[in-house]
């Protein structure tokens, strides 16, 4: 055997000895070499993909045109002031032929249409991955060196918000997650500066803890630290899953740091209110005032009816002492100044009346098993303690604890966080989208030493939030910033003068928008006194009647003098006016017959407005716009003929249609409408 | 050989993939398949659907039947929690659906057997809306559907029964799909009357930009039931 051995070997060594065979082996070696490198780039994926398109398309209808627009070999678009270098084009062969849009295989399929040019973006600014690549697997799915993964679908719309800051019409996750990141005050703890500059400020409106002790007991407060939503499935505190002791040691540090203040609280006597007759008038003027307007409750079938502007009152008996809620419905401004809550000059008897209505909306068995112990000065100071501990009062306002800064982490750019900077559940899926939703779903599995709270979301909302998040990238800071487009920012407009201190009062500014300030439930009133008639604008204050009868939020009585009145409707005639017209450049009656008949016929048959208003209430039945039944006693003819020219010129949220309607035709319509004074049509006739 | 023993491991691969859902073995069986609600709802690509997808199992009779098992499949990309499931003590079973990554209308089966092992099903369409569609969803949310959709809820009451001339729900394939692009454009541009149809029908080109009226046909044609199927582009498989 081993002389065999030796035989072979020696015959290899002779073989090879041989300088023209040794040649010839290594050129045929190398020859083999050089065809790797063709080779490799002949079967490489993207130009399969390519085949694959080309085999794809030739036997549909436009295949002539759809193989004029293909063309082969690696694809790019290069912009470099975004810093893109996109090569998804050369496997992703037709994603710029709208023709496509029947081809469910990928990559082939068209992009689905969108606003802005592929040629404009690239790819990798909303799909994120790496666009340099040229293999499905590194520009899909790679992760090392702080590469980004692709984002999944379903956060898309966190891309379009690292340019647009404000609300799209298409990205309603968006909206939403930003909407909740200042309801649920996420940004009073983790602070979120925009790229232009702003911060994302809080709209939860938390109320002071400062003379709490005024307003409800130790136990209601320990209770409602345990678990919130048991008290009110709407709330927006989050609960920290604070043990028994932990939570009543800080119940008896915000009882002995509350400081008692004149007039937090009333003479409330409940025996003269306890009657059956009471209660019901209760039920009549709590409906009467349109507390529903803002204030949610739950009917029996368990579902939340009403605004939520304010706190929802299911339970809220359990939580207010009678005196207390007194004495805030008569003035809520002197227990919280910042209140969004209108004074509504209600009587001593109406006080009385709604107090035992509103203090009878009772849970007793929220707190009937806490029994706390009275508390000792340690526990009082390890509940002070634990309130520092846990930024409470990034979001309440506590005596002698100042509001901390940067108490959690920033999140300005965690859209952009590097994989390598988290710390993963064992089990989870590996990648930042799923990172944020966990760590909000259930935010105490990250470790124990956690303060973050837990909020009690449904998956779609912990979804918009993560798309939110999602949106906070690096990106979004080295965009050029024309690109950026703001969100518009509330402006700090306040009413003057004794007018404004009365608007201040009944808190005008917390439904109707007045020059860029103020909530959104009501219609805005920054050109109310082009608007209207001054004798119509009294008598509304007076008692305010709908008018638009399908509406369930109406504005409230607020029961002012008549001295108060006049001030107020002075004040908005006077100030409330648009530049775009003059008042008083039509006049309010005296237009001829003709006219006016004129204008019925364009009414009821060339712009059919009877579809959506009512003039006549016997005939007409639409009542998606305002009945106009009495307008001609309501609105100035100038505001008519130029709300009928344009009327999102005039109100830009309007669902009116702009029919283009001319001014010979604007004119006989106002002069048609302007005769509607009574109900019932009797002024036209 | 090899490769013959990696086509052998493979397709017990298959097959034992196949073999996994009856974990669940029915307790009753039915013979008809029910929606009770989650049907025809609008989500967007790759996310769960807003509310889950409920559906009954009844018997010969109309009656519920609980313990009998549904099954739910659909085009790749659709996943569902739990992918089977028998049938509770109303008869019901409840799914949640998460979509595929790409818009359009998806088309899931719900399958089960009677007592004869025979598997009766039904399709169950849902959308998922991408961006053009999310915008005429909002638009028809502000300015349509007050006319066009009859159903009247608290906060937003129909309008459709004060109307003389009735509007068509925008899911009505049987009216819009006959409809061609360019006259739906015309419609909304220019109003009811522009197309010999009811004035009551206002014009929105003055209101709507091009986007939003493209928008709004886009989520027609999402919606439309029975599907809408294009014009034009022949597509042969190969």
């Amino acid at each position: 055997m081993q002389t065999n051995n030796k035989g072979s070997f020696s015959s290899i060594r002779a073989f090879l000895c041989d300088p023209f065979r040794m040649f010839g082996v290594v050129s045929v070696i190398l020859l083999l070499l050089l065809t790797v490198a063709p080779a490799k780039d002949y079967f490489s994926q993207w130009r399969s993909y390519q085949r694959q398109y080309l085999n794809l398309i030739r036997n549909r209808g436009d295949a002539v045109t759809l193989l004029r627009h293909f063309q082969g070999g690696i694809q790019q678009i290069w912009i470099p002031q975004l810093g893109v270098i996109d090569r998804c084009q050369t496997c992703h062969v037709g994603v710029a032929e709208a023709s496509l849009a029947d081809v469910k295989e990928q990559p082939f399929r068209a992009h689905p249409p969108i606003p802005h040019k592929l040629t404009e973006f690239g790819c990798v600014i909303c799909h994120r991955g790496q666009g340099a690549a040229t293999t499905v697997s590194e520009a899909h799915h790679s992760k090392m060196a702080g590469e980004e993964p692709i984002l999944p679908m379903r956060y898309i719309e966190a891309s379009c918000g690292q340019c647009h800051h404000e609300p799209l019409e298409g990205t309603p996750k968006l909206n939403q997650g930003r909407l909740m990141l200042a309801r649920y005050g996420c940004v009073n703890c983790h602070a979120v500066t925009l790229p232009d500059g702003s911060t994302m400020q809080g709209t939860d409106n938390p109320p002071p803890l400062t003379h709490i002790a005024d307003k409800t007991t130790r136990e209601w407060i320990y209770a409602w630290l345990k678990d919130p939503t048991s008290y009110s499935a709407s709330s927006t505190m989050p609960n920290f899953l604070f043990s028994d002791a932990d939570a009543s040691d800080i119940s008896a540090f915000l009882i002995a740091n509350s400081t008692p203040q004149p007039g937090d609280s009333m003479a409330y006597s409940a025996t003269s209110s306890g009657s059956a007759s009471d209660s019901s008038a209760g039920a009549v003027l709590y409906g009467e005032s349109f507390c529903a307007s803002c204030h949610a409750t739950q009917n029996e079938a368990g579902n939340l009816v009403g605004g939520d502007l304010g706190p929802e009152l299911t339970n809220v008996g359990t939580k207010v002492k009678p005196g207390w809620l007194m004495a805030w419905l008569k003035d809520p401004h002197t227990y919280d100044p910042t209140t969004k809550m209108p004074q509504y000059r209600w009587t001593d008897q109406q006080l009385q009346t709604l107090t035992a209505y509103v203090a009878g909306k009772t849970d007793p068995d929220f707190v009937a098993n806490v029994h706390l112990q009275p508390a000792t000065q340690a526990q009082i100071a390890h509940g002070k303690k634990l309130v520092i501990e846990y930024g409470c009062a990034s979001c309440h306002e506590i005596t002698g604890i100042p509001k901390p800064d940067n108490f959690a982490p920033d999140l300005s750019r965690i859209g952009s966080k590097p994989l390598v900077q988290l710390i993963f559940l064992p089990g989870m899926e590996q990648s930042l989208p799923a990172y944020l939703a966990e760590k909000i779903r259930q935010p105490r599995a990250f470790g124990p030493s956690l303060h973050m709270p837990k909020y009690s979301f449904s998956t779609s909302q912990i979804e918009d939030l993560t798309t939110a998040l999602l949106s906070f990238t690096n990106r979004s800071f080295t965009l050029p910033p024309n690109l950026q487009i703001p969100a518009v920012q509330d402006t700090n407009y306040r009413p003057a003068g004794q007018a404004g201190q009365l608007m201040a009062n009944i808190n005008c500014l917390s439904c109707h928008r007045i020059n860029g300030n103020g909530g959104t439930m009501a219609p805005d009133l920054s050109w109310e006194g082009s608007s209207v008639q001054q004798p119509w604008l009294d008598t509304f204050l007076k008692n305010p009647n709908t008018l638009r009868p399908t509406l369930i939020r109406r504005m409230p009585k607020f029961n002012l003098t008549d001295s108060e009145r006049t001030v107020l409707t002075n004040y908005m005639m006077t100030v409330y006016q648009t530049p775009a017209f003059e008042r008083d450049e039509m006049p309010l009656s005296g237009y001829s017959p003709d006219l006016v008949e004129k204008g019925r016929q364009l009414f009821y048959s060339k712009y059919a407005c009877q579809s959506c208003h009512i003039v006549n209430p016997n005939q007409d039945k639409g009542y998606i716009g305002p009945t106009l039944t009495t307008v001609g006693a309501r609105l100035n003819a100038a505001w008519i003929f130029h709300y009928l020219k344009d009327p999102q010129a005039i109100r830009p949220e309007t669902i009116e249609p702009n029919q283009h309607i001319s001014d010979d035709d604007a004119q006989a319509l106002t002069a048609f409408l302007m005769t509607q004074k009574t109900i019932a049509g009797q002024g036209a006739k | 050989m090899i490769f013959a023993m990696l086509l052998s491991a493979a397709v017990s691969g298959c097959d034992h993939k196949k073999a996994l859902p009856p974990a669940l073995t029915a307790k009753a069986t039915g013979t008809a398949i029910v929606v009770v609600s989650g049907d025809k709802q609008l989500g967007s690509p790759g996310s769960q659907l807003p509310q889950p997808l409920i559906l009954q199992i009844n018997d010969d009779q109309g009656n519920s039947v609980t313990g009998a098992i549904v099954q739910l499949a659909g085009p790749p990309g659709v996943a569902f929690t739990p992918q089977q499931i028998l049938t509770d003590d109303n008869g019901q079973a409840t799914f949640k659906v998460i979509m595929g990554g790409i818009n359009g209308r998806y088309e899931l089966t719900a399958s089960s057997q009677d007592a004869h092992g025979k598997t009766f099903s039904l399709t169950i369409p849902e959308f998922a809306a991408g961006y053009q569609q999310e915008v005429g969803y909002e638009v028809n949310q502000k300015y349509c559907s007050r006319c066009h959709n009859p159903d009247s809820t608290s906060e937003q009451v129909s309008n459709y029964d004060n109307l003389a001339v009735k509007p068509h729900r925008f899911s009505d394939g049987v009216i819009y799909n006959n409809i061609s692009e360019t006259d739906l454009t015309t419609i909304i541009t220019h109003g009811g009357a522009a197309m010999n149809r009811s004035a009551l029908m206002p014009p929105y080109g003055w209101t709507l930009n091009k986007a939003e009226i493209q928008g709004v046909i886009a989520y027609i044609r999402l919606i439309s039931d029975p599907p809408y199927v294009a014009p034009g582009v022949v597509y042969q498989k190969h």
